[in-house]
């Protein structure tokens, strides 16, 4: 059975930027089939790439400001690039180091979830970006079903 | 606003500057650079967030400010809100784990810096190609170097998590207190890799040592200024990241002022409102809004400190004094070997914590006379945190005030962008090297971005060029595909 990882990231307390952890919470209540590790994060640090290399497959569930409603599954390759100095890496850039320092094959996907509200302080998500959350939930956990870590992108219209 | 499930927050005009990292660079009427502006995070929005709650509540609701340094506020409120219920008299126990904590963040989030943020710029040059120059390029040529830096990191983070309970928002330091001791199997591990932390500390402080001395002379010219520098103090000089008095130099050495008490921080620490930013300028009041802007951080706390309690650390900043020739180093650049100095700093007090059998004490908190209005400041990794409330009667907020560490060195980083602007603005063109040169000048001082959302899709850096009368004229984007 394939070793998966679902990493969100974000800050709760920036309203809908809070989707990725609010999806591990959400996995976590309602439990989540196979082999899968649950992980919160603020941001994607450099450690993280210790954290993810042992993993098959590694899904980063993050807020979406821009993709289409309800949420984007994008594959993802390994990218030698760095953020300009928020602190924080992409999750390309997770994959990276995890290769080039631990020898790391986990295979990523970007679980980008649509949100609606960035730019005020406050908890709790919008009403339109639980939606999102739900569908997203409820997709990771059917594709998870079955154990094998293959992920397929959702076709447009899902 | 639109109505969430959780909190409602309404907040005018806006709560943060558009486009964080964004620069704007102003020409004269000529097509000379006048000045740039760096536009970070405006903050006033979170204190509104605040107001209203059980101050209980805050130490650990302050730490949505930031993923970076949450223990930095964690701690700042947690000091406030001592006052607050009369305990800032902390038991042996609670203000060793404190410290611990705090110590432990700085070594993390100065690892975090050195090896993700400056060595690549160190290491390769910053007029070095960009697709290398990154942490990957670090990793890509040098390995160990980069899986040091992530362990490092890993140390720091463990250091926060057993002291304040996890690893992001901790909950171990609580009014008048902490809420957890050190367990002798939380500390046995952390000792067990002190002696490797330590050499490569030494290690780290030497390699940002001899980048400096190496580069002494060109460092001279880029985004350097003299100024004046604030940090805390201890009562006897010597730096203290954690507690003491408020000490401001300036730019020859002299003392401005001196161990004042953080309660009366409004009496020497002014801050002006400009029409073209939301956020605050904050300048010694003595000296005025044109020439009491000041630097925080490292470079400021190694240059205001009289001497470093701790041997390795006090060596490598008797050096850094005498390369300056005994006065205040201007250097932007020096901020890096100022952090690195900080680093040793912070692993020798971890060393020294880890050691003391009051970590494992009992007696955790204190109260006293309660009390309705309260600051405190730490130095965080980025500088001097000030945070000050007022709490009514029924325990609730009714104002807060904090200025952070990237807030004061604002007018700083707008003078290191101007001068690196004028250094490498080729006629109206935003080049490649321009972009570059600005990130390393507004690197050394690590602003921390990071308060702002990150969601996907949104940009880090945007710099732009405006002539004299306000038109766009060109305008560049890196984004985190370089």
């Amino acid at each position: 059975m394939a070793r998966v990882l679902v990493y969100g990231y974000g800050n709760p307390g920036r309203l809908d930027d809070g989707l990725g952890p609010a999806l591990i919470d959400a996995l976590a209540a309602h439990g989540c089939p196979g082999d899968v590790t649950l992980e919160t994060g603020y941001q994607l640090q450099v450690e993280d790439a210790a954290l993810v290399a042992p993993f098959d497959l590694v899904v980063f569930a993050d807020a979406h400001a821009s993709c289409a409603p309800p949420f984007e599954l994008r594959r993802l390759e390994p990218l030698h690039a760095a953020d300009f100095t928020t602190h924080s890496l992409a999750p390309e850039a997770v994959l990276a180091l995890a290769r080039d320092l631990y020898g790391s094959r986990a295979a990523g996907f970007v679980l980008g979830i649509r949100g609606d509200r960035f730019d005020d302080y406050g908890e709790g998500l919008s009403p339109v970006a639980r939606r999102h959350l739900d569908a997203a939930a409820d997709f990771l956990r059917q594709a998870l079903r079955d154990g094998t870590g293959e992920l397929r992108c959702p076709s447009p219209g899902r | 606003m639109e109505a969430t499930s959780g909190r409602r927050v309404v907040i005018e005009p806006v709560t943060r500057v558009e486009g964080h990292g964004k620069v704007t660079i102003l020409l004269d009427a000529e097509g000379h650079v006048e000045r740039a502006r760096f536009h970070v995070v405006e903050f006033r929005g979170f204190e509104r967030f605040i107001q209203g709650r059980p101050y209980w509540e805050v130490p650990v609701a302050v730490q949505r400010l930031c993923g970076i340094c949450p223990v930095s506020h964690h701690l700042a409120a947690a000091k406030a809100m001592d006052r607050i219920v009369g305990g800032e008299k902390l038991t042996p126990t609670a203000e060793k784990m404190r410290r611990l904590m705090h110590y432990g963040q700085t070594f993390q989030s100065h690892a975090l810096h050195f090896f993700h943020l400056a060595s690549p710029d160190l290491l390769f040059g910053f007029g070095s190609d960009v697709n290398a120059r990154h942490v990957l390029g670090v990793a890509a040529k040098h390995p160990d170097l980069a899986r040091q830096g992530i362990l490092m990191r890993r140390y720091g983070q463990e250091i926060i998590r057993v002291t304040a309970g996890k690893k992001v928002h901790g909950t171990g330091a609580i009014p008048g207190g902490v809420n957890k001791n050190l367990k002798v199997a939380e500390r046995d591990p952390l000792l067990a890799e002190l002696q490797q932390m330590r050499e490569w500390a030494q290690a780290t402080v030497k390699l940002a040592r001899e980048y400096t001395l190496a580069h002494v002379d060109s460092l001279g010219g880029f985004g350097s200024f003299p100024s004046n520098h604030v940090s805390l103090v201890r009562e006897d000089g010597a730096l203290d990241l954690y507690d003491g008095g408020l000490r401001a130099i300036d730019a020859q050495g002299r003392t401005i002022f001196d161990h004042v008490d953080p309660q009366r921080y409004l009496e020497f620490i002014a801050e002006e409102v400009k029409p073209w930013s939301y956020m605050k300028f904050p300048f010694i009041r003595s000296l005025g809004p044109e020439h009491g802007w000041y630097r925080v951080g490292p470079l400021a706390r190694i240059n205001a400190c009289t001497f470093i309690d701790t041997p390795l650390a006090e060596a490598e900043r008797k050096m850094f004094v005498e390369v300056a020739g005994g006065r205040p180093s201007t250097l932007t650049m020096a901020y890096h070997w100022a952090r690195m100095i900080e680093l040793l700093h912070a692993i020798e007090k971890i060393d020294a914590l880890l050691h003391d059998p009051d970590l494992q004490g009992t007696d955790l908190v204190v109260r006293g006379e309660r009390r309705g209005e309260a600051v405190a400041i730490v130095e965080a990794p980025r500088g001097t945190l000030f945070h000050h409330y007022k709490v009514d009667e029924n325990d609730q907020v009714t104002m807060a005030n904090l200025i952070v560490s990237t807030t004061s060195n604002n007018e700083p980083m707008n003078r290191a962008v101007t001068s690196v602007a004028k250094q490498f603005l080729d006629g109206q063109e935003i080049t490649e090297g321009l972009l570059n040169h600005v990130e390393v000048a507004i690197r050394a001082y690590d602003p921390c971005l990071s308060c702002a959302t990150h969601a996907l899709g949104q940009m880090p850096l945007d710099v732009e060029l405006r002539d004299a009368a306000g038109r766009l004229v060109a305008r560049r984007v890196k984004d985190s595909r370089g």
